[in-house]
């Protein structure tokens, strides 16, 4: 055979990449997104306080991503700019997650196939929808795989049991507590340190002003889960009255 | 437009400099030569502070040389949650500037997830005022007004400019624009250190009303058609753009004050 010594296949290229990406993946801390009447709940179990995983993209969109921290944070930081000069050319309303999701897609198609190594995150794009129309949830895979979700979605370590827990429990129309408690419950289903991890929590809220993203603090998730659980919650600067995300990041 | 997912990064939290990275057609033109023709002209805005932050206001009139061209323009505008910007000068630039200046705190504070301290805000419009400086030259001048509530000094701010970018900060009161002069007699007549919200507005109204009785590009209150001043006021509970009914009862009990012969 003229192929000499060392030539490895594309299909094992792509299989060795995908099994690094998934490893990296499956190491890390889990999170969730739920649908709920009045909005979008996100929260991922996640130690640091200021090392977000969730942030606010724009007036109805957000951010939510698993993985290593400096692959995706760069991915957010590009998810911003590009809402805001779309926001800035166009209009606000032109805006949309779906072009967002894709540009997401696209990046890390290309640095899936023409990089030396993937970015090992997963992450997710949602959407408020505005005045009754339905809300969207983009789920972008490490080789850029885009799905589109409806209703709840979990990404990270064991996402498949999370995936189905939540199926279980998830319910349309379902109230912020409501949600939130499924979430807490479902997040510590799996997680290794019982009651010790830190949750992360955000709302993408309908009928809020202009800028639906809002972290909820420590007191607000324990005042909403009813169980009295001793759970560590990201203890974010509350923000305004008015809902107005001035912490978000 | 370039997209911000590829080539070099950029480590910067400032949407001004997204712009130039990835879409520089979007920035203001070079300025051409020869004389531009007439555009709307901003005129008259206002600024107070009172005991828990601070007032401003403007009237609401758009002139072209000798030309009324708009009788019910908004001339403040909310800057963030904790700031306002009032403009006056070419209406085309100057409310573009706001746009820009909004999306920029926005951004910055998406980004780094903080937001800017009261002083950065104001220094970030003053590079923008100066970046509009060759404009300026060519007869396009915005000078905008700037005032927020600084939640680390717990109190309202003012901030003036001049075309240059020169940025002054004014402790009680200041007005600016073709009827500014004239309105800041009233203002200066007016201002108590201990003024509560309501008096602060009832005297960026007078003053209003003042400037729009000596300068012929100052609009009055307009009962006919039911415009009136604009106030908005930035307190530690954020921006608030008073109700239309509310600026219509304050510029009535003005009117009414003229009439009986006070003031």
């Amino acid at each position: 055979m003229s192929i000499g010594f060392g030539y490895v296949t594309p299909e094992q290229i792509i299989k060795d990449k995908a099994d690094l990406a998934r490893k990296g993946i499956a190491k890390g801390r889990p999170l969730v997104v739920l649908e709920y009447a009045d909005g979008i709940l996100f929260v991922a179990d996640n130690p640091s306080t200021h090392l977000h995983k969730v942030g606010e993209l724009y007036d109805r969109i957000a951010f939510a991503a698993v993985g290593r921290f400096s692959e995706f944070e760069n991915l957010r930081v590009a998810g911003v700019r590009l809402a805001d000069l779309r926001g800035y050319s166009y209009g606000r309303e032109d805006v949309s997650s779906r072009s967002i999701a894709n540009a997401y897609s696209q990046t890390l198609g290309q640095i899936f196939s023409e990089g030396p190594k993937p970015y090992e995150i997963e992450l997710c794009v949602a959407e408020v929808g505005a005045d009754g129309s339905p809300s969207a949830l983009y789920h972008v895979l490490y080789d850029g795989t885009v799905a589109d979700r409806k209703g709840y979605l979990a990404i990270g370590g064991q996402a498949d049991e999370l995936d189905a827990e939540l199926q279980r429990g998830h319910s349309d129309g379902m109230d912020l507590d409501a949600a939130l408690g499924l979430a807490v419950r479902v997040l510590r289903s799996v997680s290794q340190s019982e009651n010790s991890s830190r949750l992360e929590v955000a709302v993408l809220e309908r009928g809020s002003g202009r800028r639906t993203f809002r972290r909820l603090t420590e007191d607000d998730v324990t005042n909403r889960t009813s169980g009295g659980e001793d759970a560590t919650v990201d203890p974010g600067i509350s923000p305004p009255e008015d809902g107005k995300a001035k912490d978000a990041t | 437009m370039r997209d911000p997912f590829s080539g070099p990064p950029l480590f910067s939290p400032s949407f001004l400099d997204a712009l130039r990275a990835y879409a520089p057609d979007l920035l203001a033109p070079p300025p051409g030569v020869g004389p531009l023709p007439e555009v709307p002209e901003g005129t008259t805005v206002v600024a107070m502070r009172f005991a828990d932050g601070v007032a401003m206001g403007g009237d609401r009139r758009a002139t072209e040389g000798m030309a009324i061209v708009q009788r019910d323009i908004e001339k403040v505008f909310p800057a963030d949650h904790y700031s306002a910007v009032a403009i006056a000068g070419a209406a085309g630039p100057a409310i573009e500037m706001v746009r820009l200046f909004q999306t920029e705190l926005e951004h910055y504070e998406k980004v780094e997830g903080l937001t800017l301290s009261l002083e950065g805000k104001a220094n970030k419009l003053s590079q923008m005022v100066r970046g509009n400086l060759p404009m300026a030259l060519q007869g396009l001048v915005v000078v905008p007004l700037f005032c927020g509530y600084d939640e680390r000094r717990k109190t309202g701010r003012i901030f003036r400019y001049d075309v240059t970018g020169g940025r002054y900060e004014d402790t009680d009161f200041h007005a600016t624009g073709s009827g500014g002069r004239d309105a800041r007699g009233t203002l200066k007549k007016r201002y108590r250190s201990d003024m509560d919200g309501a008096s602060a507005t009832a005297a960026l109204i007078e003053a209003l009303y003042d400037a729009a009785e000596e300068d012929a590009a100052t609009g009055g209150p307009d009962l006919i058609r039911g415009t009136f001043p604009v106030v908005a006021t930035v307190t530690a509970d954020g921006y608030q753009r008073l109700s239309d009914e509310e600026l219509r009862a304050a510029a009535e009990q003005i009117v009414a004050a003229r009439a009986r012969g006070e003031g």
